[in-house]
């Protein structure tokens, strides 16, 4: 068993699979699958902080470390200000991939609160959406971003 | 709220007019139920693909009902339940749907209505609906709540009611948000992808390496499923499926089956096929000054973010299905032809996936689900696909090559246009022939191979030939097109079908022939446009743009517009793209505007028609299945590029309100005029005009 701090709460997940595949077995939503070969960005998680795509990654490398999903950062009751500002934006159309997407932007913002518009688009160019909102995307974290800086 | 328009509309000849679905699927019930908490569930026959549909439908129903959307429940569309309303395609769901919904529920309420009406003896022009409550000149006389349980709906719509006139609108029209997105955004569990049933087993496929193989060997394991050529791992758990699934496919041994052409354009050009007349009109002129071109494209794959999904249950003689494929009964359809069973022993329950943009592989997973599950009765069965059958396994767009010729009068006027498209058919789509087209059907014993895909006459929007005919003015026309009568690589709909080359292909050799006549292209144009609806979304596109400066662009930078009905029957669109070159071209901006009749929710069409410009850019810029070998080359991301962040251009939308005019669809009607906008944009930048997609460094 692989013992970590899954979205704040200590976890134990078994070993020999990627990571998403254990997080998904303990019947979290996201991670999402996409590809499995790290090229789509539906899969990221906090791993220690980082956006991490968890799809090709031994789930032993989160032993003793903190994973934090979509679902770790909010939700209905306690929405993160990221949730908050897609829904304001009503960015996205199919939301697919919005999980990692929200994720990858959550680390981002918390090292860098003020990112200027190339910092936002390389951190988010791991991450494919097919569905064609770039735009409503980048508006929505930059909303969240002067939230989180008021 | 006044009655006086809910009064009898026109009666056609021969029964009542009813409009969209409701002519097939005329029983009230089928559409609608009141509760007695005072909700309202909806049934559509038309799905959730991402594009919003679902809210507008919600926003149609609280309107006609005058209720607050929050008492709007939506059914998930189920086979047998659901009213069938074929497959969700086409940009065409308010038109069917949204319609027959509208006149379903403007029906319903007059019925609850006159019986307040008579129970309270209140003349019915008095009476209001305020939230579902029915108010009489005495005080409230009534509720959908408390006569839902009457069976007023008993029986087939008349087409009796008029639905409000847009004037009275108060809820058709505003952006109201999406109702899924919210679970979407929090991780709730929403698409298919997580419906997690107990018991619930995993399957992952092995594909033959080539269309046709035979197997000849197969390692015995009990994990593995065979019947036939087609072969599940099924395991408990998703990580041991995945685990076994490539070591089991590797001791497999095939033998035989059929190589793609590795010069897919070569093939195109010398396969044969079946011409047939798309349009005609006019003689051709005499004299005039002729300009030849011959657009290509490449094989285009639909490239969803997420892979196929089904969940399957085989149990009691009932095969049951969830899926997120376009058309339920459709898919019902096949699978049952495929299982040998009475369409009434499977039933499809739809539930969301990831964007799809076409025919995908939705349909043919359900299939490999079903069979999987019928290897395990009484066990829910989760079949999933990898990203490898995402790109080398479900249908693809077909390449395509269309030759124009035009004709430029003495006095520099469009005098004849011929177009000549080759292509393999755009629909393969289950449940249309007597032969399945499911991925796996030809694997099973007796099974016959998939037909080669057809068009839709051009009336039904078309498939290859769709927007073949421009909307200019021209003495003779002549369209044809050649449907390929092989099919080495199994073709079906993508968003925007035949329409993606046909628009480009016009509005470039319309810019040409504007520049033979020396005049400027949007002038051009204009010149040979009646309709004024046409005239007024390029007005306002080139305006957006900024078009007058346009010759004031720095060196290596263009502006270039592109226009089309689409369809030729659904929406105008025009777009301007601004485009710069640099290692790569690089698309800075688009200006889009378009003109969809009513508007249900202005937000939900933006968005609609940004992403389809987005997936236009994604195709002009990256995109081409990569052919080799003898098979799809294309495997992943990295052998298919698309559109990301760095490069997603800015996006300005213009809708040009027209409330009194029926609603069309905007889900495609940008991406023809994008593509074509970036093609004139590069003509201006580098002076070449591009004759293959994609317009990279290589095709130009
Ligand atoms: S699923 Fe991990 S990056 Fe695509
Ligand atoms: S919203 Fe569908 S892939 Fe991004």
């Amino acid at each position: 068993m692989i013992r970590c701090a899954l979205n704040g709460a200590p976890a134990a997940l078994p070993g020999g699979m990627t990571l998403l595949q254990a997080l998904r077995a303990q019947g979290l939503n996201t991670p999402r699958f996409g590809c499995g070969e790290e090229r789509c960005g539906a899969c990221h998680v906090l791993l220690e902080g980082r956006s991490t795509p968890s799809c090709a990654l031994p789930v032993e490398a989160a032993e003793g470390r903190a994973v934090v999903t979509l679902e770790g950062l909010g939700g209905r009751a306690a929405p993160h200000p990221l949730q908050r500002a897609f829904l304001a934006e009503e960015a996205g159309q199919c939301g697919f991939c919005l999980a990692g997407i929200i994720v990858t932007a959550a680390a981002l913002l918390r090292e860098n609160p003020d990112p200027d518009e190339a910092s936002l688009r390389a951190a988010l160019d791991p991450h494919l959406c097919r569905c064609g909102s770039h735009n409503r995307i980048l508006r929505a974290i930059r909303r969240a971003a002067a939230e989180m800086r008021a | 709220m006044n009655l006086a328009f809910h009064g009898p509309a026109p009666e056609g000849e021969g029964g009542p007019r009813l409009p969209g679905s409701l002519r097939l699927n005329p029983r009230l019930e089928q559409w609608l139920a009141f509760h007695p908490d005072g909700t309202v569930t909806i049934r559509p026959g038309k799905v959730e693909l991402g594009q919003g549909i679902l809210t507008a439908l919600a926003q149609i129903a609280a309107e006609e009902l005058d209720l607050p959307p929050e008492r709007i429940r939506i059914a998930p569309t189920v086979t047998g339940e659901s009213p069938n309303e074929a497959v969700t395609s086409g940009s065409l769901s308010v038109q069917e749907g949204g319609m027959a919904l509208r006149q379903a529920c403007a029906e319903a309420r007059a019925r609850f209505l006159s019986v307040a009406a008579q129970a309270s003896g209140a003349p019915l022009a008095a009476i209001r609906v305020e939230e579902g409550r029915f108010i009489g000149p005495g005080g409230e006389i009534g509720s959908y709540a408390a006569f839902a349980g009457r069976g007023l709906l008993a029986g087939e719509a008349r087409g009796e009611a008029a639905p409000k006139p847009p004037a009275a609108r108060r809820l058709a029209g505003r952006s109201l948000p999406r109702l899924d997105l919210p679970a979407k955004i929090f991780g709730e569990a929403r698409f298919l992808h997580d419906l997690r049933l107990p018991g619930m087993l995993h399957a992952r496929m092995i594909r033959p390496p080539r269309p046709g193989a035979v197997l000849v060997e197969a390692p015995a394991h009990p994990a593995l499923w065979r019947e036939g050529g087609f072969l599940a791992v099924i395991a408990e758990t998703e990580a041991e499926a995945e685990r076994l699934a490539p070591r089991l496919a590797a001791a497999c041994r095939w033998q035989g089956g059929a190589e793609i052409p590795d010069d897919p354009q070569a093939w195109l050009d010398a396969a044969p096929g079946e011409e047939s007349l798309v349009a005609r009109h006019g003689a051709p002129p005499e004299g005039g000054r002729m300009l030849r071109r011959l657009f290509r494209r490449p094989f285009l794959a639909h490239g969803s973010v997420g892979t196929c999904c089904a969940v399957a249950l085989w149990e009691g003689g009932v095969m049951r299905v969830w899926s997120h494929a376009q058309g339920p009964y459709n898919l019902r359809a096949d699978l049952a032809k495929v299982l040998g069973l009475p369409e009434e022993a499977v039933v499809v329950e739809h539930r969301e996936g990831a964007g799809c943009y076409g025919h995908n592989g939705a349909d043919d997973v359900a299939l490999d689900a079903a069979l999987a599950a019928r290897a395990r009765p009484g066990r829910p069965v989760r079949a999933l696909w990898t990203r490898a059958e995402e790109f080398a396994s479900a249908p693809l767009s077909p390449a395509m090559a269309v030759a124009v010729e035009a004709v430029l009068d003495e006095a520099g006027t469009l005098a004849s246009w011929r177009s000549h498209v080759r292509s393999n058919g755009h629909s393969g789509r289950p449940g249309r022939g007597a032969v399945p087209v499911l991925l796996a059907a030809p694997l099973l014993p007796g099974g016959r191979p998939v037909p080669p895909s057809q068009d839709a006459p051009l009336a039904g929007g078309g498939g290859a030939q769709r927007n073949q005919i421009p909307a200019y003015r021209t003495p003779h026309l002549e369209a044809r097109m050649t449907r390929l009568s092989e099919m080495p690589i199994r073709c079906s709909a993508l968003r925007g079908l035949g329409a993606l080359i046909h628009v480009w292909a016009i509005e470039s050799v319309m810019e040409e022939l504007a520049a033979m006549a020396g005049e400027d292209p949007l002038a051009f144009r204009l010149r040979h446009l009646d309709d004024p609806r046409a005239r007024e979304v390029l007005l306002a596109a080139a305006a957006m743009a900024g078009w007058e400066g346009r010759a004031g662009l720095p060196e290596g930078e263009g502006l270039g517009l592109g226009f089309a009905r689409y369809k030729n029957s659904g929406a105008w669109c025009a777009v301007a793209a601004h485009l710069r070159a640099e290692e790569r071209l690089r698309c800075l901006s688009l200006s889009i505007a378009c003109d969809m009749g009513e508007v249900i929710n202005p937000d939900g069409a933006e968005n609609q028609l940004e992403g389809g410009a987005l997936h236009a850019v994604s195709i002009a810029l990256h995109e081409a299945v990569r052919i080799g070998e003898g098979r799809v080359l294309s495997d992943s991301w990295a052998a298919y590029p698309v559109l990301r962040f760095r490069d997603a251009p800015a996006v300005a939308v213009r809708l040009i309100a027209r409330p009194e005019e029926p609603p069309l669809g905007a889900g495609e009607a940008s991406m023809g005029p994008t593509i074509a906008a970036i093609a004139n944009a590069v003509h201006q930048a580098l002076g070449v005009r591009p004759e293959r997609l994609p317009f990279t460094p290589e095709n130009l």
